[in-house]
């Protein structure tokens, strides 16, 4: 080969926590979500705000892989999802519902279908999340609904995730418990936990977001992390 | 052949129909017209039945045309499953494997075993029996892990989502819906002989057979269909949340009947 002109490549991009590569999500004729290319950075709180039924729940779904794309990919710190072992990518992105989600049993039983652990180690985990030791033999059926959430999330933080998704988590609660739910998050991500929160709630939106995603009719309309 | 009903008796047992007529009249129920029709296609299906079985269960007649009767059973059992339970994916395929396998373990152990000799006046009765019986439980069982699976989508994506597997987080909703199918066959054997007589036993001793006789056949009748009920509703359970998960441990999207 003769003399080649070293022509410097461009600077690479450190991939995001979340790449989101021309994605879209269809179901049937009815599509969710178009052509979204956004990345989701490490750390902090990135809240994708929108009104129901703009795509904000499967956007956050694609993370955990509880959806897939039906075009594009997504990738986490460069690794497409697909190629990853779902049962562990959980582990790894944990996932707290919209309404409270308690399984039958004790609030102990509930921790114990995260991981195995003994009744000092679920305390406190209990304890993580503003909740008092002497819940653990209580019926998780009968707990108020800011006190059921509280435990899905110690639930959630017990598979030991790296990555929060709320999915409106605190749509069901009284305000009291939802800026409960809203401080404990805040000190996870101030702690190192990337979250990832889908709300509607713009009041909510300007308390806790560190970076903002807007989504109307399945696209990307703005936000900070909009292209 | 003793206790042997005459074409008289038959006729006069249709006084019965005529009671019920005369009550759905009577009461404006405006049911007149389909008990007649009921009881007229009843007596018709069964003569028809009667006849065809005479042909298929004769001594002469090679065991094969019995086998193919009881084919022709699973079948249109499958079938029927299908229609009654539309909003259960793969209902077919599902139930058709269920029939067929609760009709091979139970006659297997029946004819295995010795229980009743192989022939055609045994099979296809027993084979009817089998999936006769088994039928209402097989479309409850999908029915009812469609709609606990739609209802409690969230509480099942919560076990996903803390990285269990999809056969972790269907366990608790398939134990319930197959319980919820077999509890009433339990209920039916533990009440029999004190609520009810059931109908072979009454068939054999109307017929004229010894009481302990038709109450040892009663038994093995019982007993064959707990098994069988128990069997299909746990291979549809089985069959029905490897559909409803995809390989990637996701729920699919159902589509539960209207209520």
């Amino acid at each position: 080969m003769g003399d080649t002109v070293a022509v410097p490549s461009p600077p690479l991009q450190p991939p995001g926590l979340f790449d989101f590569e021309q994605v879209w999500v269809c179901d049937g004729d009815a599509v969710i979500l178009r052509d979204v290319d956004v990345t989701v950075p490490e750390g902090g709180i990135t809240v994708i705000r929108g009104p129901s039924g703009s795509g904000k729940s499967t956007l956050l779904r694609l993370c955990n892989r509880l959806e897939i794309p039906s075009r594009g990919r997504v990738l986490l710190r460069g690794r497409d999802l697909a190629t990853l072992d779902p049962v562990a990518l959980r582990r790894r992105v944990g996932m707290v519902f919209q309404t409270p989600t308690p399984f039958p049993g004790t609030v102990l039983d509930n921790l114990r279908v995260a991981a195995d652990m003994d009744p000092p180690a679920a305390a406190r985990l209990l304890e993580r999340v503003g909740l008092p030791a002497e819940l653990l033999d209580r019926d998780a059926a009968t707990l108020s609904g800011g006190e059921a959430q509280r435990m899905c999330l110690a639930r959630t933080l017990a598979t030991g995730c790296e990555v929060l998704l709320a999915d409106e988590s605190t749509s069901s609660l009284d305000p009291a418990a939802a800026r409960v739910l809203e401080e404990l998050v805040a000190q996870l991500a101030a702690a190192g936990t990337t979250v990832l929160w889908v709300t509607h709630d713009e009041a909510q939106c300007e308390r806790i977001a560190t970076h903002t995603l807007f989504l109307d009719h399945g696209r990307v309309v703005g936000g900070s992390l909009a292209r | 052949m003793p206790g042997e009903l005459t074409l008289w008796g038959l006729a006069a047992s249709g006084l019965m129909v005529g009671v019920a007529v005369v009550l759905s009249l009577w009461r404006g129920l405006g049911l007149s017209r389909s008990i007649l029709w009921a009881a007229l296609r009843a007596l018709v299906q069964l003569l028809v039945i009667g006849l065809a079985l005479d042909l298929v269960i004769d001594r002469d007649r090679p065991l094969v045309l019995s086998w193919a009767w009881v084919v022709a059973m699973v079948l249109f059992a499958a079938w029927t499953t299908r229609r009654r339970a539309p909003e259960v994916p793969g209902g077919f395929t599902l139930s058709l494997l269920a029939y067929t396998a609760s009709s091979v373990v139970s006659l297997g152990v029946l004819f295995g075993f010795s229980i009743f000799p192989l022939e055609g006046r045994t099979i296809v009765p027993l084979a009817g029996m089998v999936i006769g019986n088994s039928l209402a439980s097989t479309v409850l069982v999908g029915r009812r892990i469609i709609d606990e699976l739609s209802e409690q989508r969230d509480v099942v994506e919560a076990r996903l989502a803390l990285g269990r597997t999809a056969t972790e987080a269907a366990r608790p909703h398939l134990r319930a819906a197959v319980r919820t199918a077999l509890i009433p066959q339990i209920e039916t054997t533990k009440a029999v002989g004190i609520v009810f007589l059931p109908g072979t036993m009454v068939g054999l001793i109307l017929a004229g057979a010894d009481p302990l006789a038709a109450v040892r056949v009663q038994v093995a009748v019982m007993y064959l269909v707990l098994g069988s009920v128990a069997t299909t509703t746990t291979v549809v359970a089985l069959g029905l949340s490897r559909r409803v998960f995809t390989p990637d441990h996701r729920l699919v999207r159902l589509h539960p009947a209207r209520q």
